[in-house]
């Protein structure tokens, strides 16, 4: 929003930086750019991208939630003892979105209500929820799911002419939907206000509490989406499924340039952050590097993902109390790409190496 | 005190012709400014005029383009503020920055504490050194004390007490009084007057002219980054530098005009919020300023954002137009026409990294467009509509509130409620920290407002604005609504005895 910064906006250089790994990778990798390929590593993020969106919501809106990944751990444990029980998925489906609800109900009443910091109500949710996982699950594992449910959420299976599996599909009208509502109604813009400066907000007639619950609630929800999807694709359900993603879906959205105090951010940032992430692990995997440096690797993302912004933030503001003059916006000099992946950030898997025996996990393209 | 060869005293500190540009904007023009030791001196100019560029001039923030920084009439080149430092300058700003869990002594001494052998600090010498500061400017703090809850008055003193630690000559205070009561300025003006019996020169900055009768001896005034004039205060009246400063006179400050007085808009009966205030009843007619005076903590903010809801009352009624509104929504009270500018600009007014036009938008997200998405046109058409009508000063509507003076936020702050088209307009001290011109346009513009059927309650602590401004003056003491005052009933001893609680006579009795 500031002159210079239109140059330097971080949301930008993810942009340009997810193009440059793709065209390395197609250049350097073989497979790398095939359809097949690129339609599993876009699938192996699925439930990272989908809870990325109301992530991004909430912390555009100053929030966090730590509990996703339990909440996806508790809808999968779930719908595993549901299918035991001889239900349909079409009960089951509604049944753990209901949970989903009433989860994010307990996390939004505690903040809003109770008063209580999101990231410390979170915490304790994230070992609630998983211990219910437990609770009805135990350490046992669901996997007979028939094909006729798991074809949805594979990357096996794509919507008939395109190479796009259907969990990503629906990701991308998603995205679409969010980002009109973030940038565009004002439904979004006191999102903005909230998260920038809350006081304010409730003092322009923004119902704060509300809209907080509101966002707590639908993240609650599509994690528990997110927690079906995870099921039928690794053909399991187990109440450690998703173990750990919740940090992952965090540095995804804090990696898309959405300031983690709030009050800034894209939700094209954010989405670039989520492509980035599944690119580079992707490319990591076909390439054998160790898992030990994937996971290093991701670490350092993780932390250039917060600290870069906040350089060029630095930066910008220096520059322009060295020269504030207004009207002159054209001191933004360098391009943004200036200096593309050097380093090349992958992300860890959390979940394949737990993931279930009995399918064949899409290591190689055809 | 150092003479020339001619005799004349050498000011301790002084600028000549000094000019300072960021890109296009010329800040300071040919700017002079001589500082003697053992005076204080004030620096006068409405907000943007150059005073902050000047000060930081002073203090090696900024490097002058042309002209000369002079200390004991030497020509000195500042590289940074430890220069100007070390040079026996500080600055003073209005809100300390302390290290909140470190002693008093501890955040004197910060990182140059007298040390024992290997190297151990020396508390007993801290200790002594901070309290024979203290003694020095005639206070009493004690020095052990941890910074945390002292008084932005009290952390003055601390600053104050550091910058002695330095042996500065030279003091500079920001506005140092604008968060600050009655009794912790005074404290504060018998502090400056020690420092300056000791020989040290003061640079003071405050926007409240009685102060800088009080204090200082000489003036400076700037004007749009121009040099007006230094002179001693002893020949000024208020109204001449009021008139050097803006360049109109002090009857234009409050352009009340009289209006007809309409039917009742707001109605407040009985509200009360438990050990905040008690019972407050009072009414708001079509075309009326009232004012709501009283001493700070008098529990005026707190009525008036019960009223509009963003505090809740425990008990009482609220009714604008005829229509009581439901307890604790702001929704509720701005849907029935009620506008509330806070007090506290920075925090509650406005998003302080927001555009302009976001701000002003932000009280219409509903009205901006169909189906809930906002349409950027309307978004703008409203924010260009009333920046032109407040004659906002502004580069783009798309720059951030936080560019802005302060007396131009507080104009978006007003227009982002009266694009609301408010019936009641209330406003939590409208002019607080803001330049005397802006000060005449927002009254000029509350005057008007009402003229046109606005019902105005105004929250102030500025007597002049509210004797100037108010057709009755309601005041509170402790809590309560203890008198209600006619125009023409109102000055500043009637308004002053019901503040303090004078006269329990007069109260408006509970209906």
């Amino acid at each position: 929003m500031t002159g210079l910064g239109k140059f330097l906006r971080w949301d930008t250089v993810v942009g340009v930086l997810l193009i440059a790994v793709f065209l390395a990778g197609t250049g350097s990798t073989e497979g790398f750019g095939s359809t097949g390929n690129l339609s599993a590593a876009l699938n192996d993020t699925a439930e990272i991208a989908l809870i990325a969106l109301p992530m991004t919501l909430l912390v555009v809106a100053g929030q966090v939630d730590l509990s996703v990944a339990s909440m996806l751990g508790l809808s999968s444990a779930l719908a595993g003892a549901l299918w035991d029980a001889g239900w349909t998925f079409e009960m089951i489906l509604p049944v753990c979105l209901l949970v989903g609800m009433a989860g994010g109900l307990l996390n939004g009443w505690l903040v809003t209500r109770v008063g209580l910091p999101s990231l410390a109500v979170t915490i304790g949710t994230l070992t609630l929820y998983r211990g219910l996982a437990s609770v009805i699950l135990g350490n046992k594992a669901v996997a007979d799911f028939p094909e006729t449910y798991s074809q949805w959420a594979t990357h096996l299976e794509t919507v008939p002419g395109t190479f796009i599996p259907y969990p990503i599909a629906l990701f991308a009208v998603l995205a679409v939907i969010t980002a009109i509502v973030l940038h565009s109604t004002g439904f979004g813009r006191s999102l903005f206000a909230i998260g920038a400066q809350e006081d304010a907000a409730y003092f322009a007639g923004i119902r704060v509490r509300r809209i907080k619950l509101l966002l707590f609630v639908l993240t609650g929800v599509m994690s528990a989406f997110a927690g079906i999807v995870y099921t039928l694709r690794y053909g399991s359900a187990r109440a450690d499924n998703g173990l750990g993603l919740e940090l992952v879906v965090i540095a995804s959205v804090l990696l898309g340039g959405i300031d983690f105090n709030g009050g800034k951010g894209t939700l094209g940032g954010a989405v670039a952050g989520v492509l980035l992430i599944g690119l580079l692990n992707n490319l990591l995997t076909l390439n054998d590097i160790s898992n030990e440096i994937r996971v290093i690797v991701t670490g350092l993302l993780l932390i250039a993902s917060v600290l870069t912004p906040r350089l060029i933030a630095v930066l910008s503001e220096r520059r322009q109390r060295l020269n504030p003059p207004p009207g002159s916006g054209t001191s933004g000099s360098e391009p943004p790409g200036s200096g593309p992946p050097q380093q090349r950030p992958p992300r860890q898997r959390p979940p394949q190496e737990r993931a279930p025996q009995e399918r064949i996990t899409r290591k190689a393209p055809q | 005190m150092k003479q020339s060869e001619t005799g004349d005293p050498v000011p301790v500190l002084a600028l000549t012709d000094v000019s300072k540009s960021f890109g296009a904007v010329r800040a300071l023009r040919e700017v002079s400014l001589r500082l003697y030791s053992g005076e204080a001196h004030a620096l006068a100019g409405e907000n943007g005029a150059g005073k902050s560029t000047l000060i930081k001039t002073l203090a090696g923030v900024h490097r002058p383009d042309t002209g000369t920084v002079l200390l004991d009439g030497e020509p000195v080149d500042f590289q940074g503020p430890a220069d100007a430092r070390d040079a026996g300058i500080a600055v003073i700003y209005q809100e300390p920055t302390l290290f909140a869990d470190l002693t008093i002594a501890e955040n004197i001494f910060m990182s140059r504490q007298p040390l024992r052998s290997f190297g151990r600090i020396d508390h007993a010498a801290v200790h002594e050194a901070t309290a024979a500061l203290m003694r020095r400017l005639g206070v009493d703090l004690d020095p052990k004390r941890p910074a945390r809850g002292l008084s932005i008055a009290d952390q003055q003193i601390v600053e104050i007490a550091k910058a002695l630690s330095f042996d500065a000559r030279v003091l500079i205070m920001d506005e140092p009084t604008a968060a600050l009561t009655g009794s912790e300025t005074a404290r504060l003006f018998s502090v400056v007057r020690t420092l300056r019996a000791e020989g040290a020169a003061v640079l003071f900055i405050s926007h409240r002219l009685e102060e800088i009768f009080q204090l200082c001896q000489r003036v400076t005034t700037l004007r749009d980054g121009c040099w007006i004039a230094s002179e001693p205060l002893a020949d000024l009246t208020e109204d001449d530098l009021v008139h050097r400063m803006v360049g109109r006179d002090l009857d234009e400050l409050y352009p009340k005009q009289d209006t007809r007085i309409g039917e009742c808009a707001l109605s407040v009966r009985r509200l009360t919020r438990e050990g905040v205030f008690f019972d407050v009843s009072f009414e708001v007619r079509r075309g009326e300023i009232v004012a709501l005076a009283g001493l700070v903590g008098a529990g005026r903010s707190e009525v008036v954002q019960a009223v509009f809801g963003v505090d809740r009352a425990d008990a009482g009624a609220v009714e604008v137009n005829g229509r009581t509104l439901p307890p604790g929504s702001p929704t509720a009270a701005m849907d029935a026409g009620i506008a509330l500018v806070p007090e506290d600009r920075r925090q509650r007014g406005l998003v302080m990294e927001m555009s302009i036009e976001r701000n002003i938008g932000l009280t219409g997200l509903d009205e901006l467009g169909r189906a809930g998405l906002v349409r950027r046109t309307l978004e703008r058409g409203r924010a260009t509509d009333w920046a032109t009508k407040l004659q906002l000063k502004y580069n783009r509507l798309s720059d951030t509130v936080e560019v802005l003076s302060g007396g131009n936020q507080q104009k978006v702050v007003l227009a982002k409620w009266l694009a609301t088209e408010p019936s009641v307009l209330i406003v939590d001290e409208p002019t607080r920290g803001i330049d005397v011109g802006t000060k005449a346009e927002v009254h000029r513009l509350l005057s008007s407002l009402a003229a046109e059927g606005l019902a105005v309650l105004m929250v102030s602590s500025d007597l002049p604005e509210v004797l100037g401004m108010a057709d009755r003056v309601l005041v509170m003491h402790e809590g309560r609504l203890v008198a209600e005052i006619p125009r023409d009933e109102a000055t500043e001893a009637s308004v002053m005895a019901a503040a303090t609680g004078r006269n329990g006579g007069s109260g408006e009795e509970a209906a």
